[in-house]
């Protein structure tokens, strides 16, 4: 019964990465009908940059928000500088596009910071704790990850649905003819879209780095899960992303725990999990969408 | 002609002239930054000849196969800068008969598919004399083959697997490492005869480096002291899952045949479950310096207690080199030298160590196979037995056997360093061999820094 | 090429045009010619798939993977000679592809692509986890060797290159027949309209699996080749980043243009290569050194997407129209509108994604 509940937490902390790398796509599909395959070496980037921040100041907070920050710039660079000249054309372009994108900033970071593992430092104690005398498998730094997660998704959610710039945003991924003609500036609009989807994804990275140490592919296979969160969960549903990702934390948790050679079939579980989700919704949990039969 | 017609012959006649084009360029030799033959003898040797591809009157060209990018990068990818920085040395001071070792490693990225291309590059395209320390199992696997079909020697393979050590199947390649059954059962001795009556529990990767470790950890230790058995994989952080299961198991000492990443994952996940056994774990995940990188943030930390160094005092391990710590062993006052003038911006940790001192071998080797060495002369070379240098046990090759370093001794990390405890013991890699003490002495490194011949 | 007797003939012809380099170039080459060979029997099908049927998929990586292992475990275990393992290969792959296929029939856009992407992962992962038959991390050796009336000073790796090229040529004229054949252009009605195609009498769900076998049957017979040229079945040699890279050669030479598969399987063997020469060369330290052919290939792939939109194909094709004028004649329309994306009940398509008539 502990072991269970230690793995529930475990996978909770993890999902909640997911949900983040999942919320970040999902931002992007809605907004500009793209998968961004860069993503996860955007977040792997601002974590790098976070880092060298960390360790010159001294101050785990400097570097997370340096971290934010650099997340929205590259993502609105990189929506006005390669993105942008994919529209109109055919949408595998924009999908290579990205994924040359997240190639060019793994051999980036490579360069410029070495291939070596980096150790991420956390805001809170690492040291698990304890109901009486059980340890419950988490710690003060796994519950900020769940609080920070759970915090940007809910400000982003009443960003979306009470402010007029979230109105905006909607009006634009909507459509976005009659948008323009409403007078919003989609094209800013969109720009606006992947800076927030930079700044999910740099949390992501940030949260999740000191588990995985930094090194250039450090996020690869969590961008794979994220992408299979948002998917299991439906692109166009935030709420689905987050849901999706708990799911797969957990599951992927309770797998590696109480299956033998847990830890190798994990990605055989997900695989399963995302099968068994789409032959019964095709467009995953939360869709809101029919599929047109004739 | 119809205009389509056109079209189409346009663009054959200009698919022909480029195949011809390209064949004319290409024809012969490749390219390659490879040997500049024919810089002339200039030496003063005047018995120096090109006795075998790769090998003119002034250099010799060896390649190696390395993960420089990639996951499998971080740690591995030091080694081969390290064995170049020795043969820098090597070639400052006179080279091995007078020719200078010019090392070319390529990147397969941990790929078994590049890993095949890059070393027919190197051996079909810059000729390469001989392959050296080729880096993977499941990459090396892909090169030996072929390497063994063209006759191409294929040393001092860097992979403590057992599959190396096959003279009749693959008479051109040699391990050099400890292998890890070998270790394992070092490791699974000692475990037996320090910790009788405990709780064991395994945490290993779940491919023959954990599975060998395994293996020969059982030839030594009873099964009945094994209580729980955990493997991870490396694409998957997530060993939270199974640190629970070792803890519930009620492991009190944990054997570990995990690379560095996952030591240090496993020592915070028990930190984060109150789980506190005894650690015991292949040398090949416990290099100090390497540890206390992983866990560095982590001695940083506001309001906590925990301390980098702190978290890897007191793991058990086993070690087949001098202890980097050691500062009155010759190898190491060597190896640090020749670290600080040529390979200055790594960190002098157990992956340059390594790449040294198979370096080191190398040269040994060379200078055992003669003045003007066929590919034939580098293999008899070794067989005939190479004196022990570096490695604290002696190598075990024959005709017959082709593995490497026969043993280790077992030691404790103290204040952020690996300390011996105890006598080098060797053995061989079978079930029922028996591990003795070895008592040899070590050698001490040369004067020169060069072996000599 | 839209004559049986044209295709034959552009196969021959290649056919001669690849055994006179073989010869006359290096064996380092000829292993280059091999490469080339498998991944273009790889990325035809895919370029099929994606291009022509509108099928989005990133893990024929996986397919490939079992072709490479059926044919390895039949060649050590059973002792089948590689022209029967190959057969069979296509077979097993093709079963495979019908698996897939009927399971992601419902699948649409990212949702297949997602879907792929974690059977890319998983494939492999399961070959990693089960040690005893499939030889688990390290593998499964080939034994390949050169047939005796060559001669025993016959370079193993011309052979290999000879063996490779005939596949690629084999699956180049298969995939030619059939993209001009109903079936071809069953797969294009139901990409450009599957209403319309339903209507029109297509069996639309069996169009879409049948273009998941083709693919999976094309990927099969390149994992086959990869395994006698590498001697080796590994799960590290079938990671998703060869599935990623199957989808950019398709898209980067041209999406649903044969012609383009080859385009962008040299760019795939040759420009990392190349790079890597040019670094090394100029003696760089091996961190940086061995990054950079990793980044210049982003680049490139980022560059030649924004200056190529049609692919290297549609820009060569833009060149050569410069010199002869506009082609007048039918052919397969590369430039495929957006594989089907069902847009949400109550929102209407995005914008710039929509469907525009071809070009």
């Amino acid at each position: 019964m502990v072991e269970f509940l230690q793995f529930t937490l475990s996978g909770v902390s993890f999902g909640m990465i997911y949900a983040a790398v999942a919320l970040s796509l999902v931002l992007i599909w809605r907004g500009t009908r793209l998968l961004n395959y860069g993503q996860g070496g955007m977040a792997m980037i601002t974590t790098y940059i976070a880092i060298e921040v960390v360790y010159r100041t001294g101050s785990y907070w400097a570097g997370f928000a340096v971290a934010l920050a650099a997340g929205v710039v590259l993502g609105a660079l990189c929506q006005v500088t390669i993105i942008r000249p994919t529209m109109n054309k055919p949408p595998l372009n924009a999908v290579i596009v990205t994924i040359g994108l997240l190639v060019l900033l793994e051999g980036l970071a490579g360069i410029f910071f070495g291939g070596q593992f980096r150790s991420f430092p956390t805001a809170f104690s690492v040291t698990g704790l304890r109901i009486g005398g059980t340890p419950l498998g988490v710690s003060r730094f796994d519950i900020f990850v769940v609080a920070a997660v759970l915090v940007t998704t809910l400000v982003l959610a009443t960003a979306f649905r009470y402010t007029s710039a979230g109105l905006r945003m909607r009006a634009a991924a909507f459509n976005a003819t009659i948008a323009r003609l409403s007078g919003i500036r989609v094209a800013r609009v969109l720009t606006v879209g992947w800076a927030l989807a930079g700044l999910l994804g740099a949390l992501a990275g940030v949260l999740v780095s000191p588990s995985t140490f930094l090194y250039p592919n450090s996020m690869d296979t969590i961008f794979v899960f994220g992408f299979t969160a948002a998917v299991i969960g439906g692109l166009d549903s935030p709420v689905g992303a987050v849901t999706g990702g708990l799911l797969l934390g957990l599951a992927l948790s309770y797998a590696g725990g109480y299956l033998p050679s847990g830890a190798s079939l994990v990605p055989v579980v997900a695989f399963a999990i995302l099968v068994l989700v789409l032959m019964v919704r095709p467009d995953g949990l939360f869709s809101a969408t029919q599929v047109r039969r004739v | 002609m119809r205009r389509t017609h056109r079209l189409r012959w346009q663009a054959a006649a200009i698919m022909t002239v480029a195949a011809f084009t390209v064949a004319a360029c290409s024809s012969g030799s490749g390219s390659g930054s490879s040997s500049s033959a024919g810089s002339g003898s200039s030496s003063s040797s005047s018995a120096l000849t090109a006795s075998a591809p790769g090998i003119t009157p002034t250099q010799i060209l060896i390649g190696s196969h390395q993960p420089l990018t990639g996951p499998a990068a971080p740690g591995y990818s030091e080694i081969a800068p390290a064995s170049a920085a020795y043969f820098a040395y090597v070639n400052a001071h006179g080279g091995v008969y007078g020719r200078k070792i010019v090392y070319k490693y390529l990147d397969d990225g941990y790929n078994p598919t590049k890993t095949a291309s890059v070393v027919r590059q190197l051996v079909l395209q810059d000729s390469a004399y001989a392959i050296f320390d080729g880096l993977g199992t499941p990459t090396h696997l892909a090169a030996v083959s072929f390497l063994n079909a063209q006759k191409v020697p294929d040393v001092f393979v860097a992979s403590g697997c057992e599959c190396w050590n096959d003279p009749t199947k693959y008479s051109q390649t040699f391990g050099w490492q400890l292998d890890y059954i070998r270790e394992g059962k070092i490791l699974g001795q000692y475990v037996k005869q320090h910790f009788a009556g405990k709780k064991v529990g395994f945490f290993y990767q779940n491919d023959e480096f954990g599975q060998d470790g395994v293996k020969g950890i059982l030839d030594e230790l009873p099964a009945s002291m094994v209580v729980s058995k955990q493997t991870y994989d490396p694409t998957n952080t997530n060993i939270g899952p199974a640190v629970a299961a070792l803890r519930a198991s009620g492991a009190q000492v944990v054997m570990a045949f995990s690379i560095p990443a996952f030591i240090a994952l496993l020592k915070l996940n028990s930190l984060k479950l109150g789980f506190n056994p005894t650690l015991v774990a292949s040398n090949v995940g416990t290099d100090a310096i390497t540890l206390s990188g992983l866990l560095e943030a982590f001695a940083k930390q506001g309001g906590a207690k925990v301390n980098g160094n702190q978290l890897i005092e007191g793991i058990i391990t086993d070690g087949y080199l001098p202890a980097l710590g050691s500062t009155d062993n010759s190898w190491i006052t060597l190896f640090k030298k020749i670290h600080d003038q040529y390979d200055a911006k790594a960190p002098f940790d157990g992956n340059v160590l390594y790449g040294e001192a198979v370096g080191y071998t190398f040269a040994q080797a060379m200078l055992k196979a003669g003045r003007n060495p066929t590919r034939e002369d580098l293999v008899t070379a070794i067989q005939n037995g190479i004196p022990q240098g570096p490695a604290i046990a002696p190598y075990s090759y024959s005709s017959s056997d082709h593995m490497g370093i026969t043993g280790a001794y077992m030691g404790v990390i103290q204040n952020g360093q690996l300390v011996q405890q105890g006598p080098v013991l060797t053995t061989d890699a079978s079930a029922s061999g028996a591990i003795s003490t070895y008592s040899g002495s070590e050698q001490q490194a040369p004067a020169s820094g060069i072996p000599s011949p | 090429m839209q004559t049986l007797p044209r295709r034959l003939g552009v196969a021959v012809v290649t056919a001669v045009i690849v055994w006179f380099l073989s010869v006359r170039l290096t064996t380092f080459r000829d292993f280059q010619i091999a490469e080339v060979a498998i991944e273009f029997t790889a990325v035809a099908g895919l370029t099929v798939l994606t291009g022509l049927s509108g099928q989005i998929s990133l893990g024929n990586g996986a397919f490939m993977a079992i072709g490479g292992y059926t044919t390895a475990l039949l060649m050590l275990h059973l002792n089948w000679p590689y022209l029967a393992a190959l057969v069979a290969s296509a077979v097993v792959t093709a079963v495979a592809g019908g698996i897939v296929g009927v399971a992601a029939a419902r699948l649409r856009g990212p949702y297949l692509a997602g879907a792929t992407l974690m059977l890319g992962v998983a494939l492999p992962a399961l070959a990693a986890a089960y040690q005893g038959f499939l030889g688990g991390d390290q593998g499964l050796n080939v034994v390949f060797t050169a047939p005796a009336f060559l001669g025993a000073t016959f370079p193993l790796t011309r052979w290999q290159a000879w063996v490779s090229t005939v596949v690629a040529l084999v699956t180049l004229v298969l995939l030619a027949n059939l993209c001009y054949s109903r079936v071809g252009r069953n797969w294009r009605a139901v990409r450009d309209d599957e209403v319309a195609a339903a209507l029109d009498g297509v069996n639309v769900a069996l169009t879409r699996v049948l273009a998941f076998v083709v693919s999976a049957i094309c990927a099969g017979l390149a994992g086959s080749l990869l395994a006698i040229v590498t001697s080796l079945v590994a799960p590290g040699a079938f990671t998703l980043t060869l599935s990623i890279a199957l989808l950019t050669a398709a898209v980067i030479g041209g999406l649903g243009s044969l012609p383009g598969a080859l385009w962008g399987s040299l760019l795939i063997v040759i420009v990392p290569t190349y790079v890597t020469d040019v670094a090394t060369s100029h003696g760089l330290s091996s961190s940086v050194g061995s990054n950079i052919p990793i980044a210049a290939y982003g680049a490139v792939l980022i560059l030649v997407m924004l200056a190529f939109p049609q692919g290297i194909q549609g820009g060569l094709h833009w060149i050569l129209t410069l010199f002869t004028g506009p082609d007048q004649r039918t052919r397969i329309p590369r430039d495929a509108p957006a594989p089907h994306v069902t847009p949400p009940a109550d929102e209407a398509p995005a914008s710039h994604h929509e469907k525009e008539g071809t070009q």
